[in-house]
């Protein structure tokens, strides 16, 4: 696959996704315009791309598309449930018809095939006979985009484009107007003037040469480069000048002067063209006499404030400036910075690359704390000043190029809105998708494991979770359905929640199930929500029904090993007949955190900084009943020294750490403090897998090996053992 | 009455005999009803013979413009500049 047909499939799969979430909208608000002509736009876009890299069955297929969709724009026919399915399932399509270009096939499947002929020919039955005929024999060779406009509208924000063809175009076996056409694909004409004063006198006139010239303005999104890359063809025959959006008043009085008319008859074009006012025109002439051209802005203005002569006087006392001709070398020098002008806004990169950043920055890190330490050591002021200005900026560099690969959640969360929709339609419920936290950003890779799962909660939702609308208004509850996607930030993770507001999960139904699967034991007492959790378990899946959407009893257990995976944890909290929500816990980043640097006899510790919320001194209180008081508050701790069985004798003073995770305080005791450092995880191997309560290794300056706590782990341990403790206390009594 | 596609192929013979039947009568009425394609040459000569017509007061009417030079003349925004009136059909 060449480059340019794989930046044609990447941008018409963003393009997909603009005009299927366009099509979700358009369900609930038919009316809105701007959204219709939204998804105009990104078929038609999908169109003009298919059309420039010559794959004609996208083309063929899209043009279909957006023949209904023009008519839907232009109010001829109405919006309907059956007309939107139809166009989803042609977004269906098209993205098979990409898969079928990005494997490099010549022809799509068969089945592909089928399918697409089964889509036309239902949406040519959507377009009224009427609109039908008048489309005549060659579709493709509408101009789609065309419409006359009289002026008087200003639109400056179009480019201009100010062609005009040389002699031998025609000759040449070429037709400016089919050119044009072309550029008509590109965005929409806004209006279009034919300049024909150069055709000589009717003896002189040869036939066979082009006189004309056009003066255009187009709407598009396309860079510089591609509007001049339409006129490829013809480039050392035509002279083409090309005004982005926004030019100043200036640009156009230069053009005006440039270009070998008559300036008064272009000034007029131009008006009429909707890229001047008359006010605009008179000022910017006017400030022309002395025939120097402002150079400055200030200028300009200046001119500006003087009473503006009428505009035929000056048009007229204007001689006609003649200018060479600007050489093509010139203007693709200034379309090539042009271009990056625009590109240095959006750079598509690999992810390799940006992986092989974040491990040399992680490199980095580790050689900066190291430097950091000897400067410490070797005690000379200006080398610790100097290092610590560098590890600063290491820091720096750290957090953006983490920052790089931050996404935001909403388009994940938005793909949701169809499977939704779909779900709903097919169990016949009626269910709205709320997303919230959209903005919430999380690392790329993150993001894309985290679809699957949410996947499996979100038509988990939708088919245990919701009930049917009959039962739910028995129930005294509205019609309609609820289903929640939220994110936020929580304490140095991501919290992801997926809601509904059904039925909620049955705890006897669950447990019930449970016995019967033998995951338990009958006579097991389990807490509420040790229970509920069973749903993880492999091989558990209460609906009485399988379903297509789901209930295959697979879904929940590898939703859990899949969050695992990405060091996250799920839980899930119900209230019977109120609903359920999942919540998935998952960690910011996945390669560098800020630690705190801690000690026990002679190993260290990293933990977390963002679970940490202070450090306090352990006092005399006794420490047998591992909790302590915290300011009227009941913390459970978590000894370290006896966690992991580290002989020695503990120091005099010691200290807590008290860490936060997902609403649960937790205390660590700890030997030392050592403070705040950079720390690239690196996994442990396969060997510590089932290791509780370490979550990685890191390597300090020293060269030492620190280990990196695993908060969660940690947190529940001391949790567990509390409750543990309870219940044993409780059974004595 | 014209007849052909107004190309680049019949330019130079549509040329020789518009201008002629212009110079022929007053009031010179061309039926584009048969013209199946027009290009830029075409166009091109329509725009010629409406300023010859102009620059020697005589009356150049076009009329029974077919799909494709309907289109044309759309396209190319110069409806309101041959001033002609043209039917769009039903």
């Amino acid at each position: 696959m060449d480059e340019l047909t794989s930046t044609f499939v990447t941008e018409s799969r963003d393009m997909l996704a603009e005009m299927e979430a366009g099509l979700l909208r358009l369900e609930q608000a038919p009316d809105d315009g701007d959204n219709l002509n939204g998804i105009f736009r990104a078929a038609h876009t999908i169109k003009g791309g298919s059309g420039v890299i010559e794959c004609h069955f996208i083309e063929n297929f899209t043009h279909q598309v957006e023949n209904l969709l023009d008519l839907l724009r232009n109010g001829r026919i109405p919006v309907t449930g059956e007309l939107a399915t139809l166009l989803l399932s042609c977004c269906d399509q098209l993205g098979a018809l990409l898969d079928t270009l990005a494997s490099g096939q010549a022809e799509p499947l068969a089945e592909v095939l089928s399918r697409g002929d089964e889509l036309t020919a239902a949406l040519r039955r959507c377009v009224p006979p009427d609109e039908a005929t008048e489309e005549g024999g060659v579709p493709a060779e509408r101009p789609p985009e065309v419409r006359s406009c009289g002026g008087g509208v200003v639109s400056t924000d179009g480019w201009h484009i100010s062609v005009r063809f040389g002699e031998n175009v025609l000759r040449g076996g070429m037709d400016p107007l089919s050119f044009l056409r072309y550029l008509g694909t590109l965005g929409e004409i806004l209006s279009l003037e034919t300049i024909s004063d150069a055709i000589p006198p009717a003896e002189q006139m040869d036939p066979e040469s082009c006189y004309l010239g056009f003066e255009i303005r187009l709407q598009t999104r396309a860079s510089k480069a591609e509007i001049e890359h339409v006129f490829e063809f013809v480039r050392d025959d035509c002279s083409l000048r090309i005004l982005p959006p926004r030019s100043k008043v200036q640009d156009y009085i230069q053009l005006i002067n440039e270009l070998p008319e008559d300036t008064m008859r272009l000034g007029e074009m131009l008006l009429r063209c909707g890229a001047l006012t008359p006010a605009e025109l008179d000022a910017g002439l006017a400030a022309q006499q002395p025939p120097a051209l402002p150079a400055a802005e200030g200028e300009f203005d200046d001119a500006q404030a003087l009473p503006a002569p009428p505009i035929g006087e000056v048009l007229v006392e204007q001689q006609v400036v003649h200018r060479e001709v600007v050489e093509a070398a010139a203007s693709r020098q200034a379309a090539v910075s042009e271009k990056k002008a625009i590109e240095s806004r959006m750079v598509r990169v690999q992810a390799d690359k940006l992986d092989q950043l974040i491990d040399l920055v992680g490199e980095l890190v580790i050689a900066g704390a190291s430097a950091n330490l000897l400067a410490q050591k070797s005690g000379q002021v200006e080398l610790v000043e100097s290092t610590s200005v560098l590890s600063r900026l290491v820091e720096n560099i750290r957090d953006a190029a983490l920052q790089l690969r931050m996404v935001q959640i909403g388009e994940t969360f938005n793909r949701f809105n169809r499977v939704v929709r779909d779900a709903s339609r097919e169990l016949g419920k009626d269910i709205a998708l709320v997303v919230t936290g959209a903005e919430t950003e999380l690392d790329k890779s993150v993001v894309e494991k985290l679809g699957d799962p949410l996947m499996h909660l979100v038509r988990n939702a939708i088919d245990h979770g919701i009930e049917p609308a009959a039962v739910r208004l028995a129930r005294g509850k509205s019609k309609k359905g609820r289903v929640g996607l939220n994110a936020y930030h929580d304490s140095g993770s991501i919290v992801i929640e997926v809601s509904d507001d059904g039925s909620g999960l049955s705890r006897e139904r669950i447990r019930h199930k449970a016995i019967e699967k033998g995951l338990i034991d009958e006579s097991m007492p389990l807490g509420d929500d040790e229970l509920i959790n069973l749903i993880f378990e492999a091989g558990f899946s209460t609906a009485e029904k399988v379903t297509n959407i789901s209930g295959r009893g697979v879904g929940m257990d590898v939703v859990r090993r899949n969050i695992q995976a990405l060091r996250g944890t799920i839980t899930v909290s119900t209230r019977d007949g109120e609903g359920s929500t999942f919540t998935i816990r998952l960690p910011l980043t996945l390669a560098i955190i800020d630690g705190f640097l801690t000690s026990v006899d002679k190993s260290s510790y990293v933990i977390p900084l963002d679970s940490v919320v202070e450090c306090i001194e352990l006092g005399a209180e006794r420490l047998d009943r591992n909790y302590l008081n915290l300011r009227g508050e009941v913390l459970p701790f978590v000894n370290l020294r006896e966690l992991f069985e580290i002989d020695g004798e503990p120091p005099s003073r010691r200290s807590v750490v008290v860490v936060q995770y997902a609403g649960s305080k937790v205390g660590i005791v700890i030997d030392k403090l050592h403070g705040e450092f950079q720390t690239v995880i690196k996994p442990l191997g396969a060997l510590f897998r089932h290791l509780r309560g370490i979550g990685g290794s890191t390597i300090l300056g020293s060269g030492d090996v620190a280990l990196i706590l695993d908060v969660p782990a940690l947190v529940d341990i001391a949790s567990r053992r509390e409750r543990s403790v309870c219940l044993t206390t409780s059974a004595v009594r | 009455m014209l007849d052909t596609d107004m190309t680049i192929y019949r330019a130079s013979e549509h040329k020789d005999a518009l201008l002629h039947a212009l110079g022929e009568t007053e009031n010179l009425e061309i039926d584009l009803s048969a013209v199946g394609d027009i290009d830029t040459a075409g166009l091109q000569l329509l725009i010629l013979l409406k300023r010859e017509a102009r620059a020697s007061g005589k009356q150049l009417a076009l009329s029974g413009h077919s799909a494709a030079v309907r289109q044309a003349i759309d396209f190319c925004n110069l409806a309101a500049a041959f001033g002609d009136p043209m039917v769009i059909p039903a």
